[in-house]
Formats: C-alpha cells, sequence, structure tokens
C-alpha cells in the first residue's frame, strides 16, 4: 500500500497548476470579478465599474475553455481509443483540486461529464451546464444544458462568478459529479489556508506578526486539520469509487472550504471583509459549491445508513 | 495512489486472523480496571503469546529483537487485532510504544540487550517519568535532579500522572543534569529501576475514579549512569523522539476500535428507538464520515513513515481532530442510552470520561495546535 501520490500524478498536478497560474492567476481572477469602468461619452472613466454582486452577469472565457479542452482537462477520463487521455478518477481529483485552487469558473464538473457523450464537450468546444440539485450554474453561458430546465428562474448569485438558476424538481445526484466538487473545495481549503498563513506570517500588530498570536495560530492550525482530513478522504474515494466514501468525503471537504474560508477572513481582519480580498471569492464559491448534488443532511443519512447496516453484519 | 496492500501482507493477515480465532477465545476474563496487579498479569501474559507467536515487537527493526516490518504490515497487525477484539497493549503500553523504541533508535548495544527483549517477551513493564507537578505541557521546565556521584546519578524531585508506575520495572526518567543550562538542554534521559530505595508511588485517583495513573516521589534514588540513554544533557532531543514515536502511532488501532464502537452505538439506537431521532441520526452518519477520514489519513500518514522510518509531526494533525472525535463519538453513545447514559456500569459511560484524557494526554490540543503552525505552517513563535 502506497497512498502517496506516483511520480506521475504530481507531474499532472504541477502541469495543470502552472496551465491555471498562466491562464487563470491573480489578475485574470480580479479582471473576471471587476470588469473595467465603462468610458462615459467625453473618454473619461466613468464612476467605478458595475462590478461585483449588481453588475452585470459573469461571461464565461471561451478561449481559456477551449485552452482546458486542449490540455485534457475534459477528456481526462476519457478512453485514449476515443480521444481521451485514458486517466482516471484519481487523477481528475488532482485537477479538480487545483481548479478548486485556482477558483476557475465555468460548468467544469458537468463539462467534463458530458465529455464523451456530448459532441466537443471532450475539446472545450462546447460549453456544457447541467441541473445539480435544485440549480443548474451557468445556464445563460452554455451551448448544451443537460436536465430539465422549463421554469427555471434566474437567482442573483452570491458568488460574482456562478451565475445560479433555480429549478422546481431536483435532479438525482451523481457521485462522480459529488466526488469532483469535493475535490474543487478541497482546493480552496488549501488555498485559504495558505492565505491565511502568509498574512499572518507578514501582518504586524503590536510589534510583531500576529501569526505568533496563539488565538491567530490555532485558527490556522485547525485549518490544515480540516484539510489534511478532507485531502485524506476526498483522495481515498477517487481510489475506491465508493458512494458512501464519496459522501464522507463531501462532508468533510465542505467544511474545510467553508469553514477555511471563514476562518482566513477572520485572520485577514478588515482586509479580509473588503471585496479587493480574494478571501470572500473563495467564500461564496464553497456555499455556492455545497449546494451542488445531495446537501448534506442526505450525505449523513446515507452513512448512517450504511453504518446501521455495516453493524447489524458485524455485530455480535 | 494504492489503497491496495500487496499479496505479502494479505497473506500475512489471513495467517494472523486464523491465530487470532484459535487463541482468542481460550483467553482468561479481562480483569477490573482498579485490580493493576491482575492487569499487569494479564497484559504481559497477553505480550508472551504474541512473542510465541512471532508478533512480539512486528515494527522494531531485527537488530532491536523485532521483526523489522514495514509500516503497512504494522497497519495490517494494528488492524485485525482490533478487529478481532484483541487485548489491548495495556500496562506494556509505555514499553513497547515509547521507551523501547527509544532505547532501539538512541540506545547502545549492552543497553538494547539489556531492556529490549523483555519488552517483547512480556516480562518486563515500562512506565513515563516525564510529567512533573510543575512541568506538564511546559516539560522542559522539569525540575527533577540529578547530581552524578561516581558511577551514579543521584535522583530528587517527583513526577505525575504516572501510569502504570505500581506495577512497572523501570521508569523512562527526565531529569535535570545541568540546572544552569538553558532549560532544553540541561536535561537526560535515564532508565531508573523501579525497585530503586527511595521511590515512593502514591496512586492518584482520575475523575474516572480509577487509579489509572500515580504520584513518584524520588528521594536520592541512585541510577547507574550506564543507565543513561544517549549523552548527558541531550535527553531533550532522545524525548523529542520519543514523543514522535507516542503521537505518530500510538492511537492507529484505537481508531479501529472507534468504528466499531461507532457500529455499536447505531445498533443500540436502533434497538432502543433514537434511530428514528433525525439529528442524532445524522450526528451518527457525520461521525461515521470523520472516522472513515482518520482511517484515511492514517494510511496517508503511514506511507509517508513508509519512507522516512521514524514519524513526524504529521502525527499531531491526527491527534488533534482524533482526541476530538473520540470524545464526539462518546457524547453520541450517551445521547442514544438516555438516562443510562448516567450509568457508571454501562462501559460508554465509563469511556466517555476517560476520553476526557484524550485532548490533554501526550501534549494537550493547545499545544499540538502551536507544533502544527510552528512546524509544519512555519509561524513564528510567540505568546
Amino acid at each position: 500500500m502506497d497512498f502517496r501520490l506516483t511520480d506521475d500524478q504530481r507531474a499532472l498536478r504541477a502541469g495543470v497548476r502552472e496551465l491555471l497560474v498562466r491562464r487563470f492567476g491573480r489578475e485574470r481572477l480580479r479582471a473576471a470579478v471587476d470588469p473595467p469602468p465603462e468610458t462615459g461619452s467625453d473618454g473619461r472613466a466613468g464612476p467605478p465599474g458595475p462590478a461585483g454582486p449588481r453588475g452585470p452577469a459573469a461571461r464565461l472565457d471561451r478561449a481559456l475553455w477551449r485552452e482546458l479542452g486542449e490540455a485534457g482537462f475534459f477528456a481526462l477520463r476519457l478512453p485514449e481509443a476515443r480521444g481521451g487521455v485514458g486517466l482516471g478518477l484519481p487523477e481528475a481529483v488532482l485537477a479538480f483540486e487545483e481548479a478548486g485552487r485556482a477558483l476557475l469558473p465555468g460548468p467544469l464538473v458537468a463539462t467534463h461529464l458530458a465529455a464523451g457523450e456530448v459532441p466537443g464537450a471532450a475539446t472545450g468546444e462546447c460549453v456544457v451546464a447541467a441541473v445539480d440539485g435544485r440549480l443548474v450554474e451557468w445556464l445563460d453561458e452554455a451551448d448544451v444544458v443537460r436536465g430539465d430546465v422549463t421554469e427555471a428562474v434566474a437567482l442573483r448569485p452570491v458568488d460574482p462568478l456562478t451565475p445560479l438558476h433555480r429549478v422546481p424538481r431536483a435532479a438525482p445526484g451523481d457521485p462522480v459529479a459529488a466526488l469532483l466538487t469535493a475535490a474543487e473545495q478541497l482546493g480552496s481549503a488549501g488555498r485559504t489556508c495558505a492565505l491565511a498563513v502568509q498574512h499572518a506570517r507578514t501582518r504586524e500588530q503590536f510589534g510583531q506578526p500576529v501569526g505568533a498570536f496563539q488565538a491567530v495560530k490555532h485558527l490556522c492550525a485547525d485549518m490544515l486539520v480540516r484539510v489534511e482530513m478532507a485531502r485524506s478522504a476526498v483522495y481515498a474515494a477517487a481510489v475506491t469509487n465508493d458512494p458512501l466514501d464519496i459522501a464522507a468525503a463531501r462532508l468533510l471537504a465542505d467544511e474545510a472550504a467553508e469553514r477555511g474560508a471563514r476562518d482566513c477572513l477572520q485572520v485577514h481582519g478588515g482586509m479580509g471583509f473588503t471585496w479587493e480580498s480574494e478571501v470572500h471569492l473563495h467564500l461564496k464559491r464553497a456555499w455556492s459549491r455545497a449546494r451542488r448534488g445531495p446537501c448534506a443532511a442526505q450525505a449523513e443519512e446515507a452513512l448512517a445508513a450504511g453504518l446501521l447496516t455495516w453493524a447489524e453484519r458485524h455485530g455480535a | 495512489m494504492d489503497l491496495s496492500y500487496p499479496a505479502e501482507d494479505e497473506e500475512f493477515r489471513a495467517h494472523l486472523r486464523e491465530w487470532l480465532a484459535g487463541v482468542l477465545p481460550a483467553l482468561p476474563p479481562k480483569p477490573p480496571p482498579e485490580d493493576w496487579p491482575a492487569r499487569r498479569t494479564y497484559d504481559l501474559g497477553w505480550q508472551r503469546r504474541l512473542y510465541d507467536a512471532g508478533y512480539a515487537g512486528l515494527h522494531w527493526p531485527v537488530d532491536a529483537g523485532g521483526r523489522g516490518a514495514t509500516p503497512t504490515r504494522h497497519l495490517v497487525f494494528l488492524e485485525e487485532t482490533e478487529r478481532a477484539g484483541a487485548p489491548y497493549v495495556g500496562a506494556n503500553f509505555v514499553g513497547l510504544l515509547h521507551a523501547g523504541p527509544t532505547v532501539a533508535a538512541e540506545g547502545n548495544a549492552a543497553q538494547r540487550a539489556r531492556w529490549l527483549p523483555p519488552v517483547l517477551r512480556g516480562e518486563e513493564v515500562w512506565c513515563q517519568g516525564f510529567s512533573e507537578p510543575d512541568a506538564g505541557s511546559d516539560l522542559a521546565s522539569l525540575r527533577t535532579r540529578a547530581r552524578r556521584d561516581g558511577d551514579d546519578y543521584v535522583v530528587s524531585g517527583s513526577k505525575i500522572w504516572t501510569s502504570h508506575a505500581e506495577v512497572a520495572d523501570w521508569c523512562e526518567l527526565l531529569v535535570r543534569t545541568d540546572p544552569k543550562a538553558p532549560k532544553h538542554r540541561g536535561i537526560s534521559w535515564l532508565a531508573m529501576p523501579m525497585d530503586a530505595p527511595g521511590i515512593t508511588v502514591r496512586p492518584l485517583r482520575t475523575l474516572a475514579g480509577s487509579a489509572e495513573f500515580a504520584e513518584v516521589f524520588l528521594d536520592e534514588v541512585r541510577v547507574p549512569a550506564a543507565n543513561r540513554v544517549g549523552e548527558e544533557n541531550d535527553g531533550w532531543r532522545v524525548t523529542m523522539v520519543t514523543l514522535s514515536f507516542e503521537r505518530g502511532t500510538a492511537f492507529v488501532g484505537e481508531v479501529v476500535a472507534c468504528r466499531r464502537v461507532l457500529g455499536d452505538v447505531a445498533r443500540e439506537a436502533r434497538e432502543n428507538g433514537r434511530w428514528d431521532d433525525v439529528p442524532l441520526r445524522r450526528r451518527l452518519g457525520r461521525l461515521d464520515a470523520e472516522f472513515r477520514a482518520l482511517w484515511r489519513l492514517t494510511q496517508w500518514n503511514v506511507s509517508e513513515a513508509e519512507r522516512g522510518g521514524v514519524p513526524g509531526v504529521g502525527g499531531s494533525v491526527f491527534k488533534l481532530r482524533y482526541s476530538q472525535v473520540r470524545q464526539e463519538l462518546y457524547d453520541v453513545a450517551a445521547e442514544v442510552l438516555g438516562p443510562d447514559g448516567l450509568d457508571l456500569d454501562r462501559q460508554w459511560t465509563a469511556d466517555r470520561l476517560s476520553s476526557l484524557s484524550y485532548t490533554i494526554a501526550a501534549g494537550t490540543s493547545q499545544i499540538q495546535r502551536n507544533i502544527v503552525a510552528e512546524r509544519i505552517l512555519g509561524l513564528p513563535k510567540g505568546r
């Protein structure tokens, strides 16, 4: 047994990370969140652009989508005979973890799951959205929508980079979609932990870095513990592909992402509460992802039922 | 990422399972927790059986009398013994998990030959003389002093929270050998025979009502200088080796045991009607997720240790979450039991009380968080 990443898996992770840093680094993220201010008729910049929650719906970067397609992001698990990369769930999880770390927007999971089924999805030519739980992400930007979206109602989305529609009837959850979402949550949790640590090392108050204060230190330590628990659960679920392992992974990854972003905000103090900070984007995305597929209550119920079955089989 | 065990480890598992099935039904009943001499006999008897069957010191190096098994195989051993409900390591805890590995890693040839075989054969019990009344989490503040006199150290002071002290043959003792040195230096690691004149053991009653540990008073106790493991005044480094064993591997088998208890709690809830309580049922499901993840984190740490040898600070991450989740498990168990959750005759009630020590023993959760923050995350030292 060797649970650690293989050299190939490390290389894949590094490759995806490098691609995303180059193509969707911090500046691109900010540009997506804050479109440039509109220029008035006199040629001077008007008031600050209609950025943020009251701004226009986010647009999908089609060129980036195609680049992801070329890099094999969507065709990762498609067999080579069908033009795919021929890798497995563990590799997909690593790629989605990096997407979560970079806050990469778009219906990534829906398009990935459509590769091989919807023409153009594998290459990134076609953007696919899907009903997941009672929500559809990126409905207006999608070329193809899977699931019943009649009577879909647009929400004013909390995450500026995740346009949302609510649908009247919930779609049954797909375990692989739940796992890939967990991987994104894990990546986001890792990122907010790193951001908090970085801030705590450098921000000085009372004549020393705030990270020297035990109260701050302990917030950071608990963030890491949640990340490592989630990482173990998510990676193991990718290996076993067991629905209950996936349910457990989702619970822990959702917790790591949501609480991690919240604690990261706290460590950043007043700076964390500003629109300029990256932290709120992680928190809002984590909330959005947590609504995908089966909710926490359903996951807990499934695990409880499984536990009872297991206990009755192994019991005295 | 590979979670399957090598064929030879699966073969080992099959043999172990067969052996356990044969030997466990013939085991005498477990003695009551208060009867320390009986517990010593019981635990040493189990250790002897393991030794005779070739399972003693599985993870110890071969030149220390062990079997040199990989961490993965040791994991299989812990999995199977816990699943079969085999006796816990018990009074052999310190010898097998702290003092033995420390002597194996840091001791000289004579020390290894003297102390390691009796631990493996189930002949001698060790206790841990680290903590003092004024040196708990701040262990380096210990004041028990050892003055060199000829070939001996003369030791005076007191130790506290010393488990198994009444029935131990040896004590792994931390003493101050240079009072003028900075507090982390000037400490030495000694093996003290518990029958030496000048030692008084006074049992302490825990909040669980049992005498789990003791105070040990040392009045001019003579310990041969040859019993010092490592260099004089280098005891802090030796101790860090010991603590990394304690934090790294000591709780592995318990995760399996906790999952079994969680299953029993679920069954109990089904039988007494509490299963219909939705929030309670959801808490059980959430705990199942926690124990699944703790097991996977264990496998992750074992995979890391397979390369590194001595377990690292990753054990602190595990211990922080495990000690907390273990307490939640017995809180839920009490919830399921209802009024019986206040009955000390129910095992889970006693276990709920003893679980309160988990966030304190072997470094409090607060100290573990400092370790994680400073040594893994690289945050600055401070207050």
